[in-house]
């Protein structure tokens, strides 16, 4: 057997620490204690072997990675490395001083969450008071710093009908691009699936609207966007393919094929101190567990997209058909695929209900 | 964005970065959730993209290197770095 082809890139979960509650959040339920966190010299090694095994770039993630005290000298092991570095953050904990340095420590690029471009709806999403105003001096400190910036809007139910508005603020916050995210729900999101549903209207007017826009700010503003996984009729080739493009190191060390993969019982995975992570991408239980396309039932191995979508989504397959090895209900040939479309449209004409805020339990 | 002219002077913006991979054995262009994998001419071109070289330079020495058409080289040239332009990764 030959190796698999090493990933592209490392996402450093440093933290399941968080100013914000937002109740989509795609931490897992059962978060890692800041007393449970690697420490600087284990991450260190861990951004050596990854840029060893082949990893060209790295982000740097949570939780929100700005708590953790060493993240200057992480970035700057990062690009000594010649890693890529991408800083995701709330953007709510870090001054113009703090800001200067991870710069100079050689940060290449920032990526700013906003949950809304109205302040009360944004701060009721993240649960933080004062958070909006803080984000976007955030943003254009960023910009004032010479570093380029991606702003990641989270839409959903109560704040889709604002994407037009938050087109605009990423054009006036002089980013380069706008990741427009549909919630994905598992984890914490599926616990506040009905609050957060779009409805199919909301989702085909949003569709437009980025279509039209990405036609209109060609060269200017790159628009990332992916159709909610309820509303498609092929499932996302998820995380790029399990085990194919990202390696994943949670706070406690766990290498995981995924940020949300813990979810799924029964996958054992390795840590980051018991074996080398080119060997636990290699050969590690949990990545061989779902790589490729041998572990894919009849109806996935028999159908021409199962090396476009690699079977779509594990964490989904399980939430929403009881096995993670089956073929995802987002794909309309599975069995479950009607059942997954109306329960959207149901929970979509849902009241809102009140949020299960991500918190430590 | 202006379309790529002769007499542009293209450049890599600040979140674009051009680098070789060992592991890979083949350079890439970097930027944010983004990795493009180059051939050796599309390295060669975005090489010289300094925002001082014209692109009609960089199209002129580069027929020169691999002894083609300048004509043919232009436009191929011109047609990379539109492609790029237009996905945010060169400023044109």
């Amino acid at each position: 057997m030959t190796a698999p082809a090493p990933p592209l890139a490392l996402l450093a979960e440093l933290t399941h620490r968080c100013p914000l509650a937002c109740p989509y959040c795609s931490n897992p339920v059962e978060m890692v204690r800041a007393a449970g966190e690697l420490p600087t010299d284990a991450w260190m090694r861990v951004m050596t072997e990854a840029a060893a095994l082949g990893c060209l770039q790295v982000h740097f993630s949570g939780g929100e990675p700005t708590v953790r005290k060493d993240l200057e000298g992480l970035v700057a092991h990062a690009a000594a490395l010649g890693l890529y570095s991408n800083l995701i953050t709330s953007g709510v904990l870090v001054d113009a001083g703090r800001l200067a340095a991870l710069a100079a420590a050689g940060l290449d690029h920032v990526q700013v969450s906003i949950q809304d471009t109205e302040t009360s709806s944004a701060e009721i999403i993240g649960g933080l008071k004062g958070a909006q105003a803080k984000k976007l001096a955030f943003c254009r400190a960023v910009r004032a710093a010479g570093l380029p910036l991606t702003l990641n809007a989270v839409v959903h139910r109560r704040n889709l009908d604002r994407l037009g508005e938050m087109i605009a603020l990423a054009l006036d916050l002089d980013a380069a691009r706008l990741e427009v995210a549909h919630v994905q729900y598992y984890g914490w999101a599926l616990k506040n699936r009905a609050a957060l549903m779009p409805t199919r209207g909301q989702l085909d007017t949003a569709t437009r609207l980025v279509e039209a826009a990405r036609a209109e700010l060609k060269g200017r503003l790159v628009i990332d966007y992916v159709i909610p996984d309820y509303y498609a009729s092929r499932p996302k080739p998820c995380m790029g393919g399990w085990g194919r493009r990202f390696i994943t190191v949670n706070p406690a060390g766990k290498v995981l094929p995924c940020h949300a993969a813990e979810s799924i019982p029964g996958l054992g995975f390795d840590r980051v101190t018991d074996r080398p992570l080119a060997e636990i991408w290699e050969t590690g239980a949990a990545f061989e567990r779902y790589r490729g396309t041998g572990w894919m039932p009849p109806l996935c191995q028999g159908c021409e997209h199962k090396q476009r979508d690699w079977g779509g989504c594990r964490c989904q397959a399980l939430a929403l058909a009881g096995d993670a090895g089956a073929t995802d209900p987002a794909c309309n040939r599975s069995p479950h695929h009607a059942a997954l479309v109306a329960l959207a449209g149901r929970e979509a004409a849902a009241d809102d209900a009140a949020f299960t805020y991500r918190r430590f339990s | 964005m202006p379309a790529l002219t002769a007499d542009s002077r293209p450049a890599l913006p600040r979140h674009a970065k051009l680098r070789f991979d060992t592991a890979r054995d083949g350079w890439v262009l970097l930027g944010p959730e983004r990795v493009l994998m180059l051939d050796e001419i599309a390295a060669a071109v975005l090489r010289r993209c300094d925002g001082q070289a014209t692109l009609s330079a960089i199209a002129g020495a580069l027929a020169e290197e691999y002894r083609a058409d300048p004509a043919e080289v232009t436009a191929d040239v011109t047609a990379l770095l539109q492609d790029l332009a237009d996905r945010g990764m060169l400023l044109p």
